[in-house]
């Protein structure tokens, strides 16, 4: 079993490729840490040197593209990823109280990790789908017209533990 | 597929499309290829109808058409059924084999399938009748229903790419400068300059390469036009920029899109593809000698990326912050090059323009404003959707004509609109002609048109809370104004909604508020504070009450709410018992419950559920 953050031979060949796909072109540093964001679901600490290296840019700049963006996350995520749309018409039609209700039940904060690694809770500012506000989102899957009394039901589906 | 090589063959290609693939067949429109359809069940609607009319061999004689977003959210998935253009709402897999013997087979109208208007409470059979469609001038999202996004000959059928090959052929690049200033269109993005003279302005800027970008990092919350647009229609984003770049003088193109669209960013790059098995994209362009290419880049989730120079650092791979505008983007933007930013919208807007002309197109709108604009009707609104207006429309037909007014009986209390650096418009200003210059007077903006509707339970503290915390989250920290600024008016405002302040937080918010807009370096701090001092302005009696009294009217704010049961309409049903999740509630079955307020977090479960008022927020 690997060691949390630690990569493999073939976790370098495979950033190596994703660096050729953009040629190894520095203005496109953005596009590549998104797709070393979907292969690993985070961007590990070795991914990032590795990239600086290869793309001839200082760590620090590669650091600060990596924390500005909100696509972006330094720290692994769980298995399933629940996300709580904040945009203006899902705020005015209750989306705190969906967002508080999914904060209890998973006892994390927003950015947080449950401690057995099965969810991971984010906010986004809008989906644009405001006609179905509230929206909740797991992994790929939306659900809308959310209330808080429909929190449990669905995750639920993610996990026996509810 | 054969490149196209001049004007005629385009036309000649048009014909074929049409007689091949339009003829007189009765067809179903299933509003099917947009984010929001596919989450209310689209899909599943599409594969029923397949079946079916596979199921009644009727596979050949009937077509089915899916298309991008119809505009009417609130009611998909939209099936219409043409030729009579009979429209059925939220129809589901269960629907279809109904829809298929009585519509199509025998031309009966399906009634519990037809929308019913919630002012009149008549019935609708036609899009025509609908009076959410009735007051709109649909030229541009129009153009959805006729398309399948994935198809690049339905945009042929329906004169796409006409304006291009004329352009191309007849009219020079400064000419058609010429004929956009003369419509009169400005941005859509929000900022409102006019297009014509930026256009002007980049191809007078000295410097090669120039770029050309179409921002689609659509960041307001509240606003899915762009997305609509680029989901439902690619390909007339993809004419207008081509258009653009040839008046500049531009050869290369970018669209910085937002992360979280994927269904538009899988549109726009099939639509750019089959663009350039056309020859539309590429090189030599419609055999005239014209070269362009289109590149995405996805955004990676930074609201303030939606700045243009912002937009053009991070297009570099750099941090998305801006910098100050001394020097202008036109002159000096991406890598140093003249660059041309217009918004999705405004790019949409082009081969409109040019095909039916600038004297056609500047007769739409109010002085100022021409043309038409999108905004997105969501919130507390009956008829939630996207609506496509002339500038100029009362801000009441809208909402109530439009949108169908506010549901549940509820009261209308404000608008918002222009995002978060726009403001909150009051009920005493519901007769308000919407443009760019009225929307600014009232302390508002345009914006890139969101149009987020509130009722009385909305308290305006907190959605002035919200907004600054919304830009506090987002602000880059270049600057100090919006970074500290920020920070102090989302501690007042805190305060505000817990009832820990004074009278003077007040006159101390306003004054934070001026000097912000006054001295931060971009758009997104200079107009940050307008939503607080919208509020401010129009609301300070809600203001005074959370101050003074301690009290929120609209009962949104935890800290200054206390819930209790009214004893005489509790029928005892047991409902918020279970639901809640401190053990707080407690009686007998049968007979009235009570709330301990010590138990009690005030997270509203109780509220949502009980089905007879019982529950009282104070």
């Amino acid at each position: 079993m690997r060691k949390q953050g630690e990569l493999l031979p073939k976790d370098f060949r495979l950033l190596d490729a994703i660096i050729k796909k953009y040629e190894g072109k520095k203005e496109f540093l953005i596009c590549i840490l998104q797709d070393i964001q979907n292969v690993f679901e985070y961007l590990p600490r070795q991914a990032l040197i590795h990239v600086s290296e290869k793309l001839e840019i200082p760590l620090i700049q590669v650091y600060g593209v990596a924390t500005f963006f909100k696509a972006f996350s330094l720290t692994p995520k769980g298995g399933h990823t629940c996300t709580i749309c904040l945009g203006t018409a899902c705020h005015v039609r209750g989306a705190e109280k969906v967002l508080d209700k999914v904060k209890r039940s998973l006892d994390i904060e927003v950015g947080e990790t449950t401690k057995d690694m099965q969810f991971t809770l984010k906010t986004v500012n809008c989906l644009g789908a405001c006609a179905l506000g509230p929206m909740m989102v797991v992994d790929d899957d939306y659900h809308g017209h959310m209330s808080q009394n429909k929190v449990d039901e669905i995750l639920k589906k993610y996990s026996s533990r509810f | 597929m054969k490149k196209v090589k001049n004007p005629q063959e385009l036309e000649t290609l048009r014909k074929t499309i049409l007689q091949e693939k339009y003829s007189e067949k009765p067809c179903i429109i299933i509003s099917e290829k947009s984010t929001c359809c596919y989450l209310s069940g689209s899909r599943e609607v599409v594969e029923a109808f397949e079946e079916g009319l596979k199921n009644f061999d009727l596979q050949n004689q009937i077509d089915i058409k899916t298309t991008g977003c119809l505009g009417f959210c609130e009611i998909e998935p939209i099936v219409i059924i043409e030729p009579k253009g009979i429209v059925y709402q939220k129809v589901k897999r269960e629907d279809t084999l109904e829809i298929i013997t009585e519509t199509i087979l025998n031309d009966i109208i399906v009634e519990r399938l037809l929308y019913v208007e919630p002012v009149s409470g008549n019935k609708c059979k036609t899009e025509e009748s609908m009076p959410f469609y009735k007051k709109q001038s649909r030229f541009i999202l129009g153009n959805n229903r006729f398309i399948n996004p994935l198809e690049i000959n339905d945009y042929i059928a329906i004169n796409g790419y006409k304006a291009l090959a004329n352009v191309l052929y007849k009219i020079k690049p400064e000419d058609v400068i010429d004929e956009i200033k003369k419509s009169g269109l400005r941005g859509r993005g929000g900022g409102g300059f006019p297009t014509g003279k930026k256009w002007e302005y980049a191809r007078a800027a000295k410097g090669d390469p120039k770029y050309v970008i179409c921002n689609a990092d659509e960041g307001d919350p509240g606003a899915y036009m762009d997305r609509s647009l680029l989901e439902g229609n690619p390909h007339s984003v993809i004419e207008g920029m081509i258009i653009g770049a040839y008046a500049i003088g531009s050869h290369e193109g970018f669209v910085y899109v937002r992360n979280e669209y994927p269904l538009a960013v899988n549109h726009l790059q099939n639509a750019i593809k089959q663009a350039e098995e056309y020859g539309f994209l590429g090189k030599n362009i419609i055999g005239s000698g014209f070269d362009f290419t289109i590149k995405i880049s996805r955004g990676g989730g930074a609201f303030v990326c939606g700045e243009s120079t912002a937009l053009m650092a991070s297009l570099e791979g750099k941090p998305g912050e801006p910098r100050a505008k001394y020097i202008h983007t036109v002159e000096k933007g991406l890598w140093n090059k003249p660059t041309n930013l217009n918004n999705v919208e405004t790019w949409a807007n082009v081969p409109l323009i040019i095909n039916r002309g600038a004297d056609w197109y500047s007769k739409i709108g109010t002085d100022k404003s021409k043309g038409t604009k999108i905004f997105s009707l969501v919130g507390k609104i009956n008829n939630t959707g996207l609506v496509e207006v002339p500038m100029g429309i009362k801000l009441n037909e809208i909402i109530y004509d439009i949108g169908g007014g506010i549901p549940d009986g509820k009261k209308f209390k404000a608008v918002q609109t222009g995002g978060p650096s726009g403001g909150c418009i009051p009920e005493s200003l519901i007769n308000l002609p919407v443009d760019y210059e009225k929307l600014t007077l009232a302390g508002s903006m345009m914006g890139s048109g969101g149009m987020i509707v509130m009722d009385e339970e909305t308290c305006m503290v907190d959605v002035a809370k919200y907004f600054v915390n919304f830009l506090k989250e987002e602000s880059c920290g270049k600057c100090v104004p919006c970074r500290e600024g920020l920070e102090r008016m989302g501690e007042i405002l805190t305060d505000i909604t817990e009832g820990k302040s004074n009278d003077e937080d007040l006159e101390l918010l306003e004054e934070l508020g001026e000097v912000i807009k006054d001295t931060a370096l971009c758009a997104l701090g200079g107009t940050a504070p307008n939503p607080v001092l919208s509020t401010i302005k129009y609301f300070r009696d809600e203001y005074k009450a959370h101050i003074e009294d301690k009290r929120c009217p609209a009962g949104v704010c935890k800290a200054l709410i206390e819930y209790s049961i009214d004893l005489n309409k509790c029928t005892g049903c047991g409902l918020c018992l279970k639901q809640c999740p401190q053990d707080a509630i407690t009686g007998e079955k049968k007979k009235a419950y009570n709330i301990d307020p010590m138990k009690c977090i005030k997270c509203g479960a109780c509220y949502d559920v009980c089905k007879f008022d019982a529950i009282i927020k104070k």
